[in-house]
C-alpha cells in the first residue's frame, strides 16, 4: 500500500495515473490563483452560482450533439454548452444585482437553483430519450478522474497551466482592481474589462475543472485554497503563491487517495484535502492562525504583568504569587530584592512607562497605530527627538 | 389522455401536496433570508445538511426520516457554528467563510455515501440530490368518493405529514413574532435598544431556515429547496413594499410555482404525446424561476418595464413627481 501510494504520488505508476494526477494537480494551482482574486473582490460565492449554471448547457450540448449524429459523448461540445450557460447564470446574477432592488445573495440563489433544477429537467429528457453514452452525463455533477481519458488529463492540465500564466501576467492589474477598483478606474484603468477577465478565468477554470470535481463542489477549488492563503501571509504575492501551492497540493493529494483507494470519488477527496490544509492553517499558521494568535496574546499580557511587577517592586510595593516566581525565574529578583539585572529592567520599564504617559496626555493623536503602547519600548517605536523631548518634559523640576 | 382518478389520487396528489406544502413553507421563511441578505445561507445549510443525513441514516440502519432528519438538524447547527467560528476567528468575509464550510461538508457527504454504497447500503446521491417526489405514495383512496372517509385522510403519507407540521409551524412562528421579526429584519440596532434580542431572532431565523429545508429536502432535494427559499420571496418582493403583503404574495406564488411546475412535469409530456414524465422537483424550480423572471420584467413599480415606464413619464412631465 506504501510502495503504491508513493509511485502515484512520484508519478511512476503508469502513465495514466500519473496524467491524471499531474492534470489534477494544475487544475488546484489554477484555482488557487484564480480564487485569490476572487477572494479577494468578494466575489467567491459568486462562482457557484456559475458552477451550478452550467448543468442546463451541459445537458442541451449533449442533445445538440446527439441530434447532430455526433459519436457518443464529445468533451469539447459539452463543455462549451458549460460555458455558455454558465456565463449566462453569470450575467443574470449580475443583472439581477444591479438592476433589480434584489440583493446579490438573493441573485445568487435564485440564479444557482433555477439553473440547476433547469438542467435537472433536461437531464431527465434526455434519461426518457434512452440515447447512448448519458451515463457520462452525471460525473459532471459529482466528478470523476477514473473515467478521464488521457487527452482530457493532458489537456486540464495545459488549460489550467495557461490560466495560471494569465494571473501571473495580469497580476499588476488585477492587484489594484482587488483592492482599489474605484483609484483603478480614476488612473484609467479598465476596471470593467478587468473584472470581465477575472471573472472569464474563473468561468474558464470552472468548467475545466467540472469532469474532475463535479459542478457542485468545483467552487470549493476557487475558495478554500485562497481561504487558507490567507493566514499565512498579508502580502499579494505570497498569497497567490501560497494559495496556488495549497490548491495544486490538494489536487495531487486527491488524485492519489481517490485512485488509492476504492470508492472515494476524486472530486469530494480533493475538497475534503483541502479543507484539511484550511483546518491546519486556520489553526497553526504563523501569521493569523489562531495559535499564533493566542501565542502573541498571551506574550504581550506576559510582558505587560511582568513590568508592572518590576515597577511595583522598585516603588517598593510587594509582589505576590505567580509574578514573584516568574521574576525569580528570570534571574530579576532573588531573596525579595531585585537583582542588579532585575533593576535594570525594572528603571528601563518605569521610564518606559513615564515616557508613554507623558506622549499619550501631549500628543493622544499621534499614536502609531501598530505599536502596543505601554509595553514596547518606547525608543524602538518613537523618533529620538520625540523621546528627548518627553524625556525633557516628564522630568519633575 | 388524462389520467384516471384512482391513478390521479393514489401517485399526483400526494405529490402534488407534498410540493405545495414545501413550497408553502420555504417561501414563507425565504423572505426573511431574502430581506436579510442571507439568501446564500439558504445555499449553504442546504449543501451543508448531507453528511447529516447520511449520518443519521447510517446511524439508524433504516430509511426512517427521524433519524435522518436529526442528523441534517445537527449538521445544520454545526454549520452554522463554523461558519461564524471561521468569519469571527479567521476574519474572513462570510461569503467566503460559508463556501469552505458548505462545500467541505458537502463533500465528507458525498464520501460517506460512496463508502456506504460499497456495503450495499440503499442510498445513492441522486435522491438526496433531486429529492424524490415520485415516490409520494398514497395508496387508500380508491376514487372521489373514498376522500370522505378518515381512515383514508389517516393513511396519507408521512412525508405530506411533516411538511404540513412544519408549515404549521413556521406560519405560527412568523404569526407569533411578526412584530419582533419585522423589527429585527430592516432595523436590528433600533432592536436592540427596545429590548428585543437581535441576534437571537437572527439564529432563531437561521434555524427555522435550516429545519424548513430539510423537511423540504425528502420532496425536492437539497440544491431544489433552494429555489423555493429564494425565489418566490424575491418575485413578491419585486411586487410590492409592504412586508405582510410580501409574505402572503410570497406563498401564493410558491404554491403556483408547485401546481404549475408538477403539472409541467407530469402532464406535460404526455400532452406532447411522450410517454414519460419529467423531473417534478426540477420543473418547480424552473417554475418558480420563470415567476422571478416575470416579475423583474413586469413588477409595477420595481420591475424593468415598470420603472421604464416611471422614469418616461417623468421626462414628459417634470412636475408629477409620484
Amino acid at each position: 500500500m506504501m510502495d503504491e501510494a508513493l509511485r502515484i504520488l512520484t508519478f511512476q505508476s503508469g502513465f495514466n495515473s500519473a496524467v491524471v494526477v499531474a492534470g489534477t494537480a494544475a487544475l488546484g494551482l489554477a484555482g488557487g490563483t484564480v480564487g485569490t482574486f476572487l477572494l479577494l473582490r468578494r466575489r467567491a460565492l459568486v462562482s457557484d452560482a456559475l458552477s451550478h449554471a452550467t448543468l442546463p448547457g451541459i445537458a442541451v450540448a449533449f442533445l445538440a450533439g446527439a441530434a447532430l449524429g455526433l459519436p457518443e459523448r464529445s468533451l469539447p461540445l459539452l463543455l462549451a454548452g458549460a460555458v455558455v450557460s454558465g456565463v449566462a447564470g453569470l450575467l443574470t446574477v449580475q443583472l439581477l444585482s444591479r438592476f433589480t432592488r434584489l440583493t446579490e445573495d438573493s441573485a445568487i440563489g435564485a440564479v444557482l437553483s433555477v439553473f440547476f433544477g433547469l438542467g435537472v429537467v433536461l437531464l431527465s429528457v434526455i434519461q426518457n430519450l434512452e440515447l447512448g453514452g448519458q451515463a457520462g452525463l452525471k460525473t459532471f455533477i459529482l466528478g470523476q478522474t477514473a473515467a478521464m481519458a488521457q487527452g482530457e488529463a493532458i489537456a486540464i492540465g495545459l488549460l489550467a497551466a495557461g490560466a495560471a500564466l494569465a494571473v501571473a501576467l495580469l497580476f499588476k492589474e488585477l492587484r489594484v482592481l482587488a483592492f482599489d477598483p474605484g483609484f483603478a478606474a480614476v488612473q484609467g484603468w479598465p476596471v470593467g474589462a478587468l473584472d470581465l477577465v477575472l471573472m472569464g478565468l474563473a468561468t474558464f477554470v470552472t468548467v475545466i475543472g467540472l469532469q474532475t470535481v463535479g459542478l457542485i463542489l468545483v467552487v470549493a477549488l476557487l475558495i478554500i485554497p485562497p481561504a487558507a492563503a490567507r493566514f499565512w501571509t498579508d502580502r499579494l504575492p505570497a498569497l497567490t503563491v501560497a494559495a496556488a501551492v495549497i490548491g495544486a497540493l490538494s489536487g495531487w493529494l486527491g488524485a492519489t487517495l481517490s485512485a488509492l483507494f476504492p470508492k472515494l470519488p476524486a472530486g469530494a477527496v480533493i475538497v475534503l484535502v483541502a479543507g484539511g490544509f484550511f483546518l491546519v492553517s486556520f489553526l497553526f499558521a504563523p501569521a493569523r492562525g489562531l495559535v499564533a494568535a493566542a501565542l502573541r496574546q498571551g506574550r504581550l499580557r506576559l510582558s505587560f504583568a511582568e513590568r508592572r511587577a518590576l515597577t511595583d517592586r522598585l516603588a517598593g510595593r510587594p509582589v505576590e504569587g505567580a509574578m514573584a516566581l516568574w521574576l525569580r525565574l528570570r534571574g530579576y529578583a532573588r531573596n525579595g530584592a531585585l537583582t542588579p539585572a532585575g533593576r535594570g529592567a525594572a528603571l528601563a520599564a518605569e521610564r518606559d512607562r513615564r515616557l508613554w504617559e507623558r506622549f499619550l496626555a501631549d500628543y493622544p493623536a499621534l499614536l502609531p497605530a501598530h505599536a502596543n503602547w505601554g509595553v514596547d519600548p518606547i525608543d524602538s517605536v518613537l523618533p529620538g527627538d520625540m523621546v528627548r523631548l518627553l524625556e525633557e518634559r516628564s522630568t519633575p523640576s | 389522455m388524462m389520467p384516471d382518478v384512482q391513478e390521479f389520487l393514489q401517485i399526483d396528489a400526494p405529490a402534488l401536496l407534498a410540493a405545495v406544502l414545501a413550497c408553502a413553507a420555504c417561501a414563507l421563511v425565504g423572505n426573511f433570508l431574502v430581506l436579510r441578505r442571507q439568501g446564500m445561507m439558504g445555499d449553504a445549510v442546504s449543501h451543508a445538511i448531507l453528511p447529516g443525513i447520511v449520518g443519521g441514516f447510517l446511524v439508524a440502519g433504516t430509511r426512517e426520516t427521524l433519524p435522518m432528519m436529526l442528523g441534517a438538524l445537527a449538521a445544520a447547527a454545526l454549520a452554522g457554528l463554523l461558519i461564524e467560528a471561521v468569519r469571527r476567528l479567521g476574519r474572513l468575509e462570510s461569503g467566503a467563510a460559508m463556501g469552505v464550510v458548505f462545500t467541505v461538508m458537502f463533500a465528507a457527504g458525498v464520501v460517506m455515501i460512496e463508502q456506504a454504497s460499497a456495503g450495499g447500503v440503499d442510498l445513492d446521491a441522486d435522491c438526496v440530490l433531486y429529492g424524490q417526489l415520485e415516490t409520494i405514495l398514497w395508496l387508500a383512496p380508491t376514487g372521489w368518493d373514498s376522500l370522505r372517509d378518515p381512515a383514508v385522510w389517516a393513511a396519507l403519507p408521512r412525508e405530506v405529514l411533516t411538511l404540513a407540521a412544519v408549515f404549521a409551524l413556521c406560519a405560527a412562528l412568523v404569526g407569533l413574532f411578526y412584530k419582533e421579526l419585522k423589527i429585527t429584519t430592516f432595523d436590528p440596532a433600533l432592536a436592540s435598544t427596545l429590548g428585543i434580542p437581535a441576534g437571537l431572532f437572527h439564529y432563531g431565523v437561521v434555524l427555522l431556515v435550516a429545519a424548513t429545508a430539510i423537511a423540504a429536502f425528502e420532496a425536492v432535494g437539497s440544491i431544489l429547496v433552494i429555489a423555493m427559499l429564494i425565489a418566490p420571496p424575491a418575485a413578491a418582493r419585486l411586487l410590492t413594499d409592504r412586508l405582510a403583503v410580501q409574505i402572503l404574495l410570497s406563498v401564493a406564488l410558491g404554491v403556483l410555482a408547485a401546481l404549475a411546475g408538477y403539472g409541467a412535469a407530469a402532464f406535460g409530456p404526455m400532452l406532447l404525446g411522450a410517454s414519460h414524465s419529467l423531473n417534478a422537483a426540477g420543473m418547480i424550480a424552473v417554475a418558480s424561476g420563470l415567476i422571478l423572471a416575470l416579475a423583474v420584467l413586469f413588477g409595477p413599480r420595481h420591475g424593468l418595464l415598470g420603472r421604464r415606464r416611471a422614469i418616461g413619464r417623468l421626462r414628459r412631465d417634470p412636475e408629477a413627481v409620484a
